[in-house]
């Protein structure tokens, strides 16, 4: 079967202004709205398309995370995956950790394509892909704005500093997703009500043969420096004389 | 003592800023520092490293195989010469990004991401949820610590009076067929570059078209700028990709930074936190950005940017 995988993260939707908590050991999450990380919904999206042009047969998404990622998984299967994979941990771990996670799920699930997110919004970290890549020893084509299936391998455009790179990568291969990819579909109730009754799977940690190993340790999270309002100007030419007064003009 | 292995990025024909300023966060964790060039013809890229303040050594890679930077043929190379450092750094580019998570793994090694302040040679400051939360991690006896360093928060190393020896690294390369460089396509320009430049002008959605987006272009040459642009302008099609300023595109820290017809989303202004002067026109006073411009200029920007690029030539004439 020709299959893809798509690692799908819960996480702090990226509307909500986030707040340290005051003892500094984490940020607040409690009661705050969670959603997909928006590159997932991408990689998601695109991995449908290419299942809609019959490049590929399965879309199963995979997520590492507590019981309450169901209601994400839902959410993906609503947007037409087939079928979900829960690993049940906290989905805080290393991405070192979910990457050797998403690597046993590769070997069982054989997939042509793993694709993700080029980072989960939350911590920023921008490491899971490139980390499965290197442990499966596959190709990698990360920030991704174009992704075309041709036989056996793939042609990527990524976004990187200098403008646009373009790949060639024999399959299998890992590709992660920047924004401009695609504008991920809108779930209608119909697939709601259908996607309740699409297989979501959860799998424990120790089924899959894995340890976690965290290695570092979170010691502190603070607030940002606050750069303080400053002052308005009323017309063109009193901001040149501010910038004047700074010597930038 | 701390050894620490600095991963240089390039373009073939020079080390980037980046590099400089990578090294100078080199320089806060404290140690002897090699300088890693890899590529295809780079003595002249690795003479340059060796004159760059603090580096040590420069181990090059220096293969036809490394003509391009891809990080699956690039990570084992570096992997094989990792374990004798205590520290491996990369520039927080897409460069950095796309190869130190891969070679961290093939160390079995986590990765610490976009490091922005040093407080010990195991202990780091790193944003995270957009900048708006700044984490503390403790890397312990964890070795080596594989990093990458958030540039804008780092100011570049100068040149050294001295020069450093310059080595060839004794690995094998490895025989890596399943990844092939196609191309790639910069959009020919010659204004500064928007990460480093010191002065940078961004527009936003609110130019409406590529056609009124040359209005930024003006202004920036008015003011010897580089162009930036929000995630809307970009998607839109007003201005390329390479530059979108923000949490998914550039974070620069220039010496003024214009905004013009921008928002303020939390994920632009993740990219510009560390500018020292941040400038913004926006017709809605109630607009996000003003909250942390330091000047502010209520104003259509058609009208008033025209204005300003006259009053800035009045001056420059004023002035000669
Ligand atoms: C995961 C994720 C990552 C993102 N990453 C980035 C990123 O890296 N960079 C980024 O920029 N965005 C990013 N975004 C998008 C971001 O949330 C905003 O949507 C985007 O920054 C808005 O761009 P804008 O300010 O140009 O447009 P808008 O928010 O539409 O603002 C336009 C502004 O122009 C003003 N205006 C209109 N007409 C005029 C006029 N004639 N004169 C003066 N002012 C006028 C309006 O008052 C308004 O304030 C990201 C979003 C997500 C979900
Ligand atoms: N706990 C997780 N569950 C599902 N996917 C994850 C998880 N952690 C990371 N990923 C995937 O890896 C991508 C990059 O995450 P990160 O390296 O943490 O920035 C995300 O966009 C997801 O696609």
């Amino acid at each position: 079967m020709k299959r893809i995988l798509v690692a799908v993260k819960r996480v702090v939707d990226y509307n909500i202004r986030i707040r340290v908590k005051p003892d500094n050991t984490g940020v607040i999450t409690e009661g705050v709205k969670q959603s997909i990380n928006p590159f997932d919904e991408i990689a998601l999206e695109e991995a449908l398309r290419l299942r809609e042009k019959g490049l590929a047969e399965e879309v199963v998404v995979v997520s590492i995370g507590p019981a309450d990622v169901q209601s994400q998984l839902r959410t993906a299967l609503a947007m037409g995956a087939d079928r979900a994979v829960l690993v049940n941990a906290s989905s805080a771990i290393e991405p070192l950790d979910a990457a050797k996670i998403f690597l046993k799920l590769a070997e069982r699930e054989q997939p042509f394509l793993f694709m993700l997110g080029k980072q989960a919004i939350d911590d920023d970290n921008n490491q899971t892909g490139q980390m499965l890549a290197g442990l499966w020893n596959r190709p990698q084509a990360t920030f991704a704005s174009k992704v075309e299936i041709i036989g056996d391998m793939a042609r990527v455009t990524r976004e990187v500093d200098a403008g646009l790179e373009s790949l060639e990568v024999d399959l299998p291969a890992v590709v992660t997703v920047d924004l401009r990819l695609n504008e991920p579909r809108y779930v209608k109730l119909p697939d709601i009500i259908k996607a309740k009754k699409k297989p979501l799977e959860t799998l424990e940690l120790a089924a899959l043969g894995i340890t976690l190993r965290p290695r570092l340790q979170a010691l502190h999270y603070a607030p940002p420096s606050v750069r303080t309002r400053g002052v308005m100007v009323k017309d063109a030419g009193e901001l040149v004389a501010a910038l004047a007064a700074r010597g930038l003009v | 003592m701390s050894r620490i292995l600095v991963i240089a990025e390039h373009d073939g024909r020079q080390l980037n800023a980046a590099t400089a300023k990578c090294l100078r966060c080199a320089q806060a964790i404290g140690g002897e520092i090699t300088l890693a060039v890899l590529g295809n013809g780079l003595s002249a890229i690795a003479e340059d490293g060796a004159r760059l303040n603090g580096v040590t050594q420069v181990l090059t890679f220096d293969s036809p195989a490394n003509a391009h930077p891809l990080a699956a043929v690039f990570a084992p190379q570096l992997a094989a010469v990792a374990a004798e450092f205590s520290h491996v750094l990369a520039p927080s580019t897409t460069f950095g990004k796309d190869l130190l998570p891969r070679l961290a793994a093939l160390l079995d090694v986590p990765a610490i991401s976009d490091i922005m302040a040093v407080e010990s040679a195991s202990r780091f400051q790193r944003p995270i949820y957009a900048g708006n939360a700044i984490l503390t991690v403790e890397a312990g006896e964890l070795r080596p610590i594989c990093a990458t360093v958030r540039i804008a928060s780092f100011d570049a190393v100068e040149k050294a009076g001295t020069v450093a020896a310059i080595q060839p690294a004794a690995v094998a390369m490895p025989a890596v067929g399943h990844t092939r460089f196609v191309a790639v396509s910069s959009p020919a320009s010659d204004r500064p570059d928007l990460q480093t430049a010191r002065r940078v002008v961004s527009g936003g959605r609110a130019l409406g078209s590529a056609e009124k987006f040359q209005l930024i272009y003006q202004l920036a040459d008015a003011l010897g700028a580089a162009v930036g642009a929000s995630r809307a302008a970009v998607d839109a099609g007003y201005a390329p990709n390479d530059l979108q300023v923000g949490q998914t595109g550039k974070i620069i820290a220039p010496e003024l930074y214009v905004a013009l017809g921008i928002s303020g989303a939390i994920q632009h202004l993740t990219g510009i936190k560390d500018a020292r002067t941040i400038v913004a026109i926006n017709k809605d006073p109630d607009a996000p950005i003003f909250e942390i411009a330091d000047f502010g200029l209520v104003a259509d920007l058609f009208e008033a940017v025209p204005t300003l690029i006259a009053a800035l030539a009045d001056r420059a004439r004023a002035r000669t």
